[in-house]
C-alpha cells in the first residue's frame, strides 16, 4: 500500500468511528438539546458534517477546481451533488454513509490498480537498462545501455541479462531465453554465437560485441510491441470509449429529468414528493461513472497480451486476440512449420549385391560436387554415421534440377531424381513419402536413398490438441509435391491440404479457405517468405520468430520459437480473455441498469448504487486481474 | 517526431480517455496516446513545436487531473 493510500485508510476509519459515534447518540438520546437557527434544528447536520468531513473534504475540493477547469461530469462533482444533496433533504447518516462507502470502493479500486499496475511492469521486466563495460584499467563501469554504440564489447556477468544483442566474443555459457520465448531449457553458446537481448546468463562471464543498438535489440522490439499493442484496440474497448463518452451524460440527464418531473406531475407544492424524488435522482448520479468498464477492458486485454507475451507469444493488439478467439480454422505452411525444414535421410535401400553403406559411399562421393540441400543431407548423413566417400570420380557434371553425372572405374555413375534415371533409360521403383535420390552406375540401377522433410515430433500431438479445443479445420499449404504433401497431412490428420502450390497461389489458396469457412481463419507460417498470406489471414501467426526481424513486421501474432502447441495455448488464452471481457461488461452493465431501475422506482437507496459504482469497478477489475496471474 | 513521457499520479481511466482527446486537439500534434495501465504518454509531433505541444500537453491533463503531471 502507497503513502497516499494509507492515509485515505486513515481517513475512512476516523470517518467510521465517528458516524458509528454520532448515530448511536442519536438512537440513544436523540441528541440531548437542540440548536434552533431559521425554524430548524441545526444540530442533527452539524453533528454529522463532522465524519463527514475527512473524507468528503477532498472530493468538494477537487468537485469545485474540476469545474473552475471546464471538468463537468467528473466523479467528484457526481459525488459532491449527491451527498449535498442528501444533506440537503435531510439524509444525513445516509450522506455520510454514501461519501464513506465511495471512499472506501475507491481505495479498493487504487489498491486494485496499483496491484495490476505492478503486475504488468514485472511481466515486461525483462529489459537490462544498463550494461558492464571494461574500461582500459581493466575494471568494469556501468553503462547506459543508450550509450553504447554498435561494436562496443560488453560484459556479461554470470546470472546476468544480457542488454544488448551481440555475438559472444570470449566465453562460453549456457543462456536461458525464458523471457523470450517461454522455453526453459537453457541454450549452449560459445565464441561466435549470437546472444540476444533479455535471455539471463546461466554460466559463465561472456564478453559479447554489440550487434545492434539498444533501441533495435530484442528486448526493446518485443516491449514496445506489447506496449504499442493498446493503440491496435478490439472493438470491445472501441465500443466502451464510445460508450462511456454518452454514458454519463445521458444518467445525469435522466437524473435532473427524475428530480423535476415526476414532483411537477405529482405534487409541486408538497416538500415530501419533492425530497423524495431528489433522493432517487442521486442514485442515478452515482451509478452515473463508467469507471468500472473504462478500467477493466483494457486490462483484462492488456493482462493477457501481458501473459501470453512471457510465453513468447507476442500479440500486436487487443484486435487480434479477439480474431483469434474467433477462429474455428487453422491453415499451416508445411515446412518449417509444421516440418523440421530441413531433410534427413529416412531409408536407404540397396539392390542384391549392393549394400546400404556401399549406396551411401557411391552418393556421398557424387553429391560432394553438389550445392542442392538434398545432397548437403546425404552428406551429413554419411559423416554422423561414419560412412566414408568411396571411388574417385572424374568429368564431374553436376546437372541442376536432376542430380551428379561423373565418370568412376571405367564407367558412367548417376546420382539422382527419377527424370534423370528416365532420361538415361534406366527404369526406377515408385517411391513414396520424400525426395528420392537413385544410384545407378552404367545404365544399372544400384539403389537409392529417401529423403524427407519429417514432421516436428510435436506436430500431430499439436494438431490433436487444437481438434479438441475446438477447431473445426487443420488445412496445409504446399509448394511441394502432392506426395511429400500427402504424406506429411496423413501423418498429421489433417482435414485437407494442397500441394504444388506456387508462391502467388497460396494467397488465392487461403482466399477459398476464408470464403468456405464460417468462423475465422488463422494462417500459421514462418514469416519470410509467406508476408503475403500473412496479412490476407484473419490472423496471421510467425513461429521461429526469434530474431528475425520480417517475421515480426508481418504477423499479427509472433512466436517466438517454433513450438507448434504455442498456438493452441494462444487460442485458449484469447478466448479466456474474450470470456473476462464479456463478463466484465455484462456484469457491469447489469447491476448498473438494474441499480438505475430500482433506484428509479424507489426500491433501492444510496448505499446500493454506491455499490454499483465502485463495488462493480473493483469487482471488474479482480476479475481482469485472473488474467494477468497465468 | 515520437516520443514516449510517463506520468505520474494519473489515477482515473476515464480521466485518461479525457487527456487523449484533449492533447489529440493541440495543434501540430499528429497523433496521441494516454495509456491509463501503463501510464505513459506518447506524442508524435512536428519536431520544431515539440516543446510548445509538450507544454500545452501538461496544460491539458492538469485541466483534466490537476495532480497528474509529464514526467520529464
Amino acid at each position: 500500500m502507497k503513502r497516499k493510500d494509507k492515509k485515505q485508510l486513515c481517513r475512512i476509519v476516523v470517518s467510521a468511528l465517528l458516524l458509528a459515534l454520532i448515530s448511536a447518540i442519536e438512537k440513544i438520546w436523540s441528541f440531548p438539546f437542540s440548536l434552533k437557527a431559521f425554524g430548524f434544528d441545526l444540530l442533527p447536520l452539524l453533528a454529522y458534517l463532522i465524519p463527514y468531513i475527512p473524507v468528503g473534504y477532498a472530493v468538494l475540493f477537487k468537485a469545485a477546481r474540476n469545474i473552475a477547469h471546464g471538468q463537468v461530469f467528473d466523479e467528484n462533482f457526481l459525488m459532491s451533488i449527491a451527498t449535498v444533496g442528501a444533506f440537503a433533504t435531510g439524509e444525513y447518516a445516509e450522506a455520510v454513509f454514501v461519501m464513506l462507502f465511495y471512499q472506501v470502493g475507491e481505495l479498493f479500486e487504487h489498491i486494485a490498480v496499483g496491484k495490476s499496475r505492478n503486475a504488468i511492469k514485472s511481466l515486461l521486466s525483462i529489459r537490462a537498462d544498463t550494461a558492464y563495460i571494461e574500461k582500459e584499467d581493466g575494471e568494469l563501469y556501468e553503462v547506459e545501455c543508450e550509450e553504447i554504440s554498435v561494436g562496443d564489447i560488453i560484459t556479461v556477468k554470470a546470472g546476468g541479462r544480457i542488454p544488448l544483442d551481440g555475438v559472444i566474443v570470449e566465453g562460453k555459457s549456457a543462456l536461458n531465453t525464458v523471457a523470450l520465448t517461454g522455453e526453459s531449457l537453457p541454450r549452449e553458446v560459445n565464441v561466435g554465437d549470437e546472444a540476444l537481448s533479455g535471455c539471463v546468463n546461466e554460466g559463465g562471464m561472456l564478453k559479447i560485441r554489440v550487434t545492434k543498438p539498444f533501441s533495435e535489440s530484442t528486448v526493446s522490439r518485443i516491449l514496445a510491441l506489447v506496449e504499442n499493442s493498446a493503440e491496435n484496440k478490439s472493438k470491445s474497448e472501441d465500443f466502451i470509449t464510445r460508450f462511456a463518452r454518452i454514458y454519463t451524460p445521458a444518467v445525469v440527464i435522466g437524473a435532473a429529468l427524475l428530480a423535476i418531473l415526476p414532483p411537477v406531475f405529482i405534487g409541486v407544492g408538497d416538500a415530501s414528493v419533492w425530497r423524495e424524488w431528489v433522493m432517487r435522482a442521486m442514485t442515478f448520479l452515482v451509478i452515473s461513472c463508467p469507471c468500472a468498464l473504462v478500467i477493466s477492458v483494457p486490462l483484462s486485454y492488456f493482462g493477457g497480451i501481458g501473459s501470453a507475451s512471457r510465453r513468447g507469444i507476442l500479440i500486436k493488439g487487443s484486435n487480434y486476440l479477439d480474431a483469434l478467439s474467433r477462429c474455428d480454422t487453422v491453415v499451416f505452411d508445411k515446412t518449417g512449420t509444421l516440418t523440421e525444414g530441413v531433410f534427413k535421410v529416412t531409408e536407404v535401400s540397396a539392390t542384391a549385391g549392393e549394400t546400404e553403406k556401399s549406396i551411401l559411399s557411391i552418393a556421398s562421393a557424387a553429391e560432394k560436387y553438389s550445392t542442392h540441400p538434398i545432397a548437403g543431407a546425404i552428406r551429413k548423413y554419411c559423416e554422423e554415421n561414419g560412412i566414408e566417400e568411396s571411388g574417385s570420380l572424374r568429368d564431374i557434371e553436376e546437372i541442376s534440377g536432376f542430380g551428379v553425372k561423373a565418370g568412376c572405374d571405367g564407367g558412367i555413375l548417376l546420382v539422382g531424381n527419377t527424370r534423370m534415371m528416365r532420361d538415361n533409360g534406366i527404369n526406377t521403383p515408385e517411391i513414396l513419402g520424400g525426395a528420392a535420390v537413385f544410384i545407378a552406375f552404367n545404365e544399372k540401377y544400384l539403389g537409392h536413398i529417401l529423403l524427407a522433410d519429417l514432421p516436428k515430433a510435436n506436430a500431430r500431438e499439436s494438431v490433436e490438441k487444437m481438434k479438441k479445443i475446438g477447431i473445426k479445420n487443420a488445412i496445409m499449404l504446399s509448394g511441394d509435391r502432392k506426395s511429400e504433401a500427402e504424406y506429411v497431412a496423413s501423418t498429421l490428420s489433417l482435414d485437407s491440404y494442397r500441394a504444388e502450390l506456387l508462391p502467388g497461389d497460396k494467397v488465392s489458396s487461403l482466399e477459398d479457405v476464408i470464403k468456405g469457412s464460417s468462423g475465422l481463419v488463422a494462417y500459421v507460417g514462418d514469416g519470410i517468405n509467406d508476408a503475403p498470406v500473412l496479412a490476407r489471414a484473419d490472423v496471421g501467426i510467425a513461429m521461429g520468430a526469434l530474431g528475425s526481424d520480417a517475421a515480426i513486421e508481418a504477423a499479427d501474432i509472433v512466436l517466438m520459437d517454433d513450438n507448434l502447441d504455442k498456438i493452441s495455448d494462444a487460442i485458449l488464452l484469447s478466448r479466456r480473455t474474450r470470456r473476462i471481457v464479456m463478463q466484465n461488461i455484462v456484469f457491469a452493465l447489469g447491476v448498473k441498469a438494474a441499480a438505475l431501475i430500482l433506484g428509479a422506482l424507489g426500491l433501492v437507496g444510496l448505499g446500493v448504487a454506491i455499490f454499483a459504482d465502485v463495488g462493480v469497478a473493483v469487482i471488474a477489475i479482480l476479475n481482469s486481474m485472473r488474467n494477468l496471474k497465468q | 517526431m515520437k516520443k514516449v513521457f510517463e506520468l505520474e499520479d494519473l489515477d482515473c481511466a476515464n480521466c485518461a480517455a479525457k487527456m487523449e482527446a484533449a492533447i489529440n486537439k493541440i495543434d501540430g500534434v499528429i497523433e496521441a496516446k494516454v495509456s491509463f495501465m501503463t501510464q505513459k504518454l506518447t506524442i508524435e509531433a512536428d519536431e520544431k513545436d515539440f516543446d510548445k505541444i509538450l507544454k500545452a500537453a501538461q496544460k491539458a491533463i492538469k485541466k483534466v487531473e490537476p495532480d497528474c503531471r509529464i514526467i520529464l
